[in-house]
């Protein structure tokens, strides 16, 4: 159980700026996600943390001791790859000892030590049967338990994943969901899990780090992270179906966003009554019925896209007022299941709607 | 993503492996620009080391070796020959990769076997009979009798490297052309051929450089300053009483030269052709 | 046969026109005969010679029998020759794969620096690959030259030795100059197969084995040297075979001498043939090459299948 701290950490490859300097806290014993989507600097940060690269500037810090100039194997972290990274030429057991046989000094291990390891791990992760197949004979889910095996076999203190779960099938990807976690319960290793995907990210982490550009957006709880993003790309990130955001402008009354209205909060600054702003609607918020429906702030509109999902369909309607177009997602009333090009009704029920800075992407207090 | 081994360590060791490539380079090339040194520097600087590098350049050497020797009528014949071998060995490598990749003949891997058991032949294994055999029929000292033999020795070569390319060639390509309509032949013309154009040239390279050097045969088939081919007359160069070194010099670089241009320009393609090969052959 | 297959083939009975079979009987026909006739039969034909005593300047030809292989059992200057071959054969692949794979391990480092590396390592490496073997030999007879050889005066001027050596003319030192410029011939190339191999080893695994603790020589021993293994088997392979066959260098260099002390077995089977004109001792020394010569290719090809068959 590792406390990780990274101070400033900044990387730079050639002029381009991979990571802005980044201050993060990961509680021991944490499983967190990095998420973001790629090319936001999320591996890097994970090869920093490893040891396989240098950062730029900053520090990292185990348990408040400065690791930053340590050699990978001096750090006790381990590492599951995108690909698994398992040793092509050697059998499951031999990839499974392999930390353990490149020990060096205290902690190498005898013979018999290094086997009863193995079948210890082995046991754990269910590969009992495997210990003499080559990787090339494996499923994909068998080889990702052997490249978590040769991770564990070394009980690491910092346990890093690298979107471990993208090679594998739908169904397999929900299993090992999880597995890993049941994993992570019953060894309580400080555990960072990097992910592209946001079902992963809201399902599994503790906390998490949405991550953009090589800065990160915003840390937090899933629920806090649902409930108030911090900006329009956590927003639009994070949640299925993504959060509607439509452009909108501020009148005396009201804030109109196309035909849709809501009321403008208090203490609203004035500066964003002049510049307008964004509106953030969670799906779950909109509701889609028949076309004869009336009522207040009810607006009518045309399907465009169905999306089933259980009892209920996330419904994508094009509604108009004068000539705007705007296209909005909601749920659809129990049992109304439209096709598209049908005429219906939108109306946005729930909490008051996110407000955002168009220029900065940032969320204003929504009350 | 690029992923480094050891940083600290690196450094230290980054400027050891440039030394060493230096030392290697010079180790390489040294030989190769001691002669073309030697090939420009007067008979009497030869015979003196100190000094490296001559005091004044001269192009006698070349002037004898060019004009009062045979080695451009032999540099002629090794053109001839290498030309022809590397055209022959094409077709019919061609042709014969082709049967072997995609039409159903029986007895493939005895063919294949075959052929590429006569690359693991001594030459000198063959020699005596081929010798006697050219004779007979009074292609003794003639060219053709070298075209003929060298296009047979460079066909297990060319043999393997088209057959190897064009197994990984989709085969619906080919099943395509016949629906349209055409005969294996045109199949293999109008198709096969155009898209085996990389692994043909490389095996045309290492078929005329094979050929262009080869010696053994060359030597024995060939009798007379006409016939001769440029490394045959190299290697019978040397004067009866005094070695001409720089006559020598130059002389080898003019045979040298074709093959070592043509090998720089395709490099790439030449490892390529071969690592191929054998890494999945 | 597919349907795909059959109608491609015509669609119509298999032996109507030409069929896909007889196409390619006779597209193979011309290189199989070609090899059939120049090299195959030759062979057989140098088999059917070694039973004779023929001697084509006096017009001798007779069956012999086994006779000239009996004369080779205790022939000296075969097992001599047998012993230089394989001294040389030896010397050679050991220090070309050896040097190959270092100066490769070199070259794969600097990739990882400069990508042009391993362009302009390619450029260089393949001129003495590319230089006729006559060429290399007269290059390094000029080298060896005692009098006013560059590698006499660089030894001489760096101390290393007292006085100048007359390589080729001493028994002790001309194999091993013979040695030395093979090795320089065939290095680089073999150097730039072994490369070729590295770059095909995923640079994750060699991620995977820091973290998991190995430092250089473990990830070197455990990692790089079973995964390039094939690949030092296979050039291995060709360049024993090329070594044992040797003739064109080693003849252009030392021509045999001094005394026979570089004589291979090739250069000594030329000369019986082509200076003593004897046939069919000749064709005898020569099949014995080629059977030696096929049992080495032999035992390698079982050791690499038999490491081979484990997956890679």
């Amino acid at each position: 159980m590792t406390e990780v701290r990274l101070e400033g950490l900044e990387k730079l490859i050639g002029r381009a700026t991979v990571l802005h300097p980044l201050t993060l806290t990961i509680d021991a014993g944490e499983f967190f996600v990095l998420v973001g989507p790629s090319g936001c600097g999320k591996s890097t940060l994970l090869h920093l943390l490893a040891g396989l690269d240098q950062p730029t500037a900053g520090r990292i810090l185990f348990d408040g001791v400065d690791v930053t100039d340590m050699e990978p194997r001096d750090r006790d972290v381990a590492l599951v790859f995108q690909s698994y990274a398992l040793y092509p030429h050697m059998t499951v057991r031999e990839n499974v000892s392999f930390p353990l046989r490149v020990a060096k000094g205290t902690r190498r291990l005898t013979t018999s030590a290094v086997e009863h390891e193995v079948r210890r791990v082995a046991e754990f992760l269910g590969l009992e049967g495997l210990l003499d197949r080559r990787p090339q004979e494996l499923s994909g889910g068998q080889r990702q338990r052997v490249a978590l095996g040769r991770a564990l076999i070394r009980k690491p203190r910092l346990f890093l994943l690298d979107e471990p779960l993208s090679n594998l099938d739908a169904q397999l990807r929900a299993s090992m969901r999880a597995e890993l976690r049941r994993l992570h319960e019953e060894l309580h290793i400080t555990t960072i899990y990097v992910t592209h995907d946001q079902t992963e990210a809201m399902t599994m982490g503790d906390r998490l780090a949405a991550l953009n550009h090589g800065s990160l957006q915003q840390v937090g709880r899933p629920d806090e992270i649902h409930d108030a993003p911090a900006n329009v790309f956590v927003a639009g990130f994070l949640g299925y179906p993504s959060m509607n955001l439509l452009a909108a402008e501020i009148r005396t009354e009201e804030i109109a966003a196309g035909p849709l209205h809501f009321a403008v909060p208090q203490g609203l600054p004035e500066e964003v009554r002049q510049c307008g702003v964004i509106v953030g609607i969670r799906p779950e918020h909109v509701r889609v019925e028949r076309a004869e429906s009336h009522g207040d702030g009810v607006v009518p509109g045309v399907v465009r896209l169905v999306e089933p999902a259980g009892p209920t369909c996330w419904v994508t309607v094009d509604i108009h007022d004068r000539q705007d177009h705007v296209a909005v997602t909601g749920t659809s009333v129990s049992g109304f299941f439209p096709k598209i090009g049908d005429a219906v009704s939108l109306s946005v029920q729930g909490p008051v709607p996110h407000l955002f800075d168009p220029s900065t992407g940032r969320r204003y207090g929504s009350v | 993503m690029r992923v480094e081994t050891g940083w600290r360590e690196q450094h230290r060791s980054t400027g050891l492996m440039w030394c060493l490539s230096a030392v290697v380079i010079l180790l390489c090339l040294g030989p190769l620009i001691w002669q073309v040194v030697t090939s420009i520097k007067p008979d009497v600087d030869i015979v003196r080391l100190p000094p490296f590098f001559p005091s004044q350049i001269t192009g006698a050497h070349y002037d004898r070796v060019l004009l009062r020797s045979p080695l451009l009528q032999s540099l002629v014949n090794s053109a001839i020959v290498a030309t022809s071998a590397t055209i022959l060995s094409i077709v019919f490598g061609s042709f014969c990769a082709f049967a072997l990749a995609r039409l159903p003949i029986g007895g493939k891997s005895v063919i294949l076997g075959l052929v590429l058991a006569t690359s693991m032949f001594p030459p000198i294994a063959v020699m005596s009979p081929l010798y006697l055999f050219m004779r007979e029929l009074g292609l003794r000292d003639t060219l053709v009798a070298l075209i003929l033999t060298h296009t047979v020795y460079a066909l297990p070569l060319a043999v393997w490297l088209l057959t190897n390319f064009m197994r990984q060639l989709p085969k619906e390509l080919y099943y395509a052309a016949r629906i349209d309509g055409c005969t294996p032949l045109r199949a293999l013309l109008s198709v096969m051929l155009p898209l085996a154009r990389p692994a043909l040239a490389v095996t045309a390279l290492l078929v005329f450089i094979y050929s262009w050097n080869e010696f053994m045969f060359a030597l024995t088939l060939t009798a007379s300053d006409a016939t001769r081919t440029a490394p045959v007359t190299l290697a019978l160069f040397p004067g009866l009483y005094e070695i001409p070194w720089g006559d020598l010099a130059a002389a080898s670089l003019i045979v040298t030269m074709p093959v070592a241009a043509l090998a720089m320009i395709f490099c790439r393609h030449i490892v390529g052709g071969l690592t191929a090969g054998s890494v999945k052959g | 046969m597919t349907v795909l297959e059959h109608k491609a083939n015509g669609g119509g009975p298999v032996s109507r026109t030409l069929s896909e079979k007889g196409w390619g009987y006779i597209m193979a026909a011309p290189a199989f005969a070609l090899v059939g006739c120049v090299a195959l039969a030759p062979i057989v034909a140098a088999m059917w010679l070694s039973l004779h005593r023929r001697l084509p300047v006096f017009g001798v030809d007779e069956f012999v029998g086994v006779e000239n292989y009996l004369y080779l059992l205790s022939d000296e200057r075969f097992w001599a020759a047998c012993r230089t071959t394989l001294y040389f054969t030896l010397l050679s692949v050991t220090v070309e794969l050896a040097l190959g794979l270092g100066l490769a391990l070199v070259l794969h480092g600097l990739t990882r620096r400069a990508s042009s590396v391993t362009r302009v390592s390619q450029v260089v490496a393949i001129l003495p690959w590319a230089v006729p073997t006559v060429v290399s030999a007269q290059i390094w007879l000029w080298l060896y030259q005692p009098d006013y050889g560059l590698l006499n005066y660089l030894l001489v001027q760096a101390g290393v030795i007292a006085e100048p050596i007359n390589w080729l003319a001493d028994p002790d030192w001309a194999v091993h100059a013979a040695v030395v410029m093979d090795v320089w011939k065939t290095t680089p190339f073999a150097a730039l197969l072994l490369l070729a191999g590295l770059q095909t080893i995923p640079p994750e695994l060699y991620a995977a084995a820091r973290i998991d603790g190995a430092g250089w020589w473990a990830q070197f021993r455990l990692i790089t040297l079973p995964l390039l293994l094939p690949i030092i088997m296979i050039t291995g392979i060709f360049r024993t075979m090329d070594a044992v066959r040797i003739f064109d260098a080693v003849f252009v260099l030392t021509g045999g001498g001094p005394g026979n002390t570089t004589e291979t077995l090739s250069i000594y089977a030329y000369k019986t043939l082509f200076q003593s004109l004897q046939f069919g001792y000749g064709s005898a020394l020569a099949t014995a090459m080629f059977i030696i010569g096929t049992l080495l290719s032999l035992s390698y090809l079982m050791v690499l299948r038999l490491h081979l068959r484990e997956p890679v």
